[in-house]
């Protein structure tokens, strides 16, 4: 069932295209930096932005930074929101249960789907950003990776490029598992309503709800439990030393999300009748 | 094969399925018969286990469904209300991907197994077209295929011959009867008298969720007791079966007589003539709307 649903998920045009998309944004971003460079004052503007002039090497961070709030996760509702409910659309929900795909196991072969598509989204961001930042910001030489000074508290540090992927690596994972809670809310959601569309929508509705609730001050005593409250938690993997605190408590948080939310799709889906 | 014991379906305060009792034996060609909204496509979700029975019991092929719903559905093939395929791909993919779904089925022999069953139901030359390309007759076949991909005991269909035109309802029922033939039990829902009339050995009749009937087809259309005699001198057939003629229209006369074969002589000895003679059977069509009430989607004013 596993192949099943990758099948069709790459061999779905949309897949790519939001692809495409995600990787368009840096793309774009970087061809304005380049030909102006005009760096974004330090404090404003998407993290190491203006760290990038200096080194090409940088660019993932940084196009991780500018997809990470508003675009990777609009993808992510999308196509968990589209997973179940979308099945149920076409008709194909019926007709796969009495194949007969297990409830459970069709469940989990649509997270582990959305799980590839994450990777595979993050992965081409990285790649398709890093060759644009070595070639139109250049790389410094070999020697060692500077972290930026609007980063880490010590300016001056520089880290070898192992030591660069690594922190990389870590940035996968975390937003892997941001990303994995988002997929969770629209899954559920998914679940609920036979609407893509309505799933979609209500698990942006909870995003935008906790954006708008992380900046305001009112709303403190909740803060730590909203779900995008540490979501630019890895930033700090840029941190020399690496700043643990916010990442954990940011991992801990989404696994929290993600196991009740599945928890709760999976209760749904089981009990649920199929009229559509 | 299908036995249902008190089964009901509630929505709310909607009742869509009421007290079933359905009894599907094997072999049977079993045709389920209803108005709009009766109830029927609820009861076959039931069957399949896609949707929970409020109350009662089902067994399906001598398991209980939902608990042990896994066991049985490999060897059941169905189409339920209308097929269902992956809009941006072809027929072909949609199989390959429906059979890869499924347990068993080997990866070895799909390819064949496909292009048999698109042969079977009349797709065999359909090329790489997506499926929303397709017609609404062609979607029906594809469903059908999807249903026979596993070689099924026993097929649950939901109006399969929807959107097909005359020929292809026939050659349909031709592959069922041929399905049949070789083992099948096939359970037939429709709404549609003549296609169950046409294929059916056993009908239920549903009228507002409850199972109204439950007889062989046979049974059903057993002669009345009456003879229709068709005759171009009526009021000599009158003249001489003197109170035993119960309805008069034209030349063609409705006689209450047990025995066919007597009545038929004894217009021969008094030299009547008779063009049309028959035993008189009570058509599927008049059974089914003495049971039912009436058409769930008209709405009456209060």
């Amino acid at each position: 069932m596993i192949a099943v649903e990758l099948a069709k998920l790459f061999r779905r045009p949309r897949t790519y295209v939001i692809t495409g998309l995600l990787c368009a944004l840096p793309l774009i971003v970087a061809i304005f930096l380049a030909t102006t460079r005009v760096p974004p004052p330090p404090g404003q503007g998407g993290a190491f932005l203006s760290a990038v002039l200096s080194n090409g090497a940088l660019y993932p961070a940084a196009a991780m930074a500018l997809v990470m709030p508003v675009f990777l996760p609009v993808s992510v509702a999308v196509l968990a929101g589209d997973a179940v409910a979308g099945e149920a659309t076409t008709g194909t929900l019926r007709y796969l249960l009495i194949r007969p795909v297990g409830r459970t196991r069709l469940l989990a072969a649509k997270l582990i789907a959305l799980i590839v598509f994450v990777l595979f989204a993050i992965v081409a961001v990285l790649l398709t950003s890093y060759v644009t930042g070595l070639a139109l910001f250049g790389s410094q030489p070999s020697a060692g990776v500077a972290l930026p000074a609007d980063v880490t508290s010590l300016s001056g540090v520089t880290i070898t490029p192992a030591g660069l992927a690594l922190r990389m690596l870590g940035t996968v994972a975390y937003i892997v598992i941001s990303m994995l809670s988002v997929a969770a809310i629209a899954l559920f959601l998914s679940t609920v309503t036979d609407s893509a569309l309505g799933a979609a929508m209500g698990a942006l509705a909870v995003l935008v709800t906790s954006q708008v609730l992380v900046t305001l001050d009112a709303a403190a005593a909740v803060r730590p439990y909203l779900p995008t409250r540490y979501w630019l938690a890895w930033i700090d993997f840029f941190r020399d030393p690496v700043l643990w605190r916010d990442i954990e408590r940011g991992a801990g948080i989404q696994l929290v999300y993600l196991v009740v939310l599945l928890g709760m799709a999976w209760a749904n889906f089981l009990t649920r009748d199929v009229v559509n | 094969m299908i036995v249902t014991r008190d089964l009901t379906k509630r929505y709310g305060r909607l009742t869509a399925v009421d007290g079933v009792h359905l009894d599907v034996r094997e072999g049977d060609r079993y045709g389920l018969l209803g108005p709009n909204g009766s109830g029927k496509t609820t009861l076959v979700r039931m069957l399949l286990g896609l949707v929970f029975a409020t109350r009662g019991e089902i067994e399906v092929l001598g398991r209980p469904v939902p608990r042990r719903v896994g066991e049985v559905l490999p060897q059941i093939g169905a189409m339920v209300e209308g097929p269902g395929a992956y809009p941006h791909l072809s027929g072909r993919a949609n199989l390959r991907l429906f059979d890869a779904a499924g347990p068993g089925g080997s990866r070895r022999d799909r390819r064949r197994r496909v292009d048999e069953v698109l042969e079977r139901v009349g797709l065999a030359g359909v090329d790489r077209r997506p499926v929303r390309a397709y017609s609404l007759g062609m979607r029906q076949r594809l469903g059908l295929a999807s249903a026979l991909l596993r070689r099924p005991r026993l097929l649950v269909l939901d109006e399969p011959t929807n959107g097909l035109d005359p020929r292809g309802i026939r050659e349909v029922r031709d592959l069922l009867t041929e399905l049949n033939a070789n083992g099948t039990t096939v359970l037939l829902s429709s709404h549609l008298l003549a296609e169950i009339d046409a294929f059916c050995t056993r009908v239920g009749v549903m009228d507002r969720g409850r199972l109204v009937l439950q007889e062989d087809l046979a049974t059903l259309r057993r002669p009345t007791g009456r003879v229709v005699v068709g005759s171009p001198e009526p009021e000599r057939v009158v003249a001489l079966l003197d109170g035993r003629v119960e309805g008069r229209d034209g030349h063609t006369l409705t006689v209450r007589h047990a025995d066919p074969a007597a009545l038929n002589a004894e217009l021969v000895a008094a030299g009547i003539p008779v063009t049309e003679f028959a035993p008189e059977r009570r058509s599927l069509e008049q059974v089914v709307l003495d049971m039912t009430t009436t058409s769930a989607d008209r709405v009456e004013a209060a």
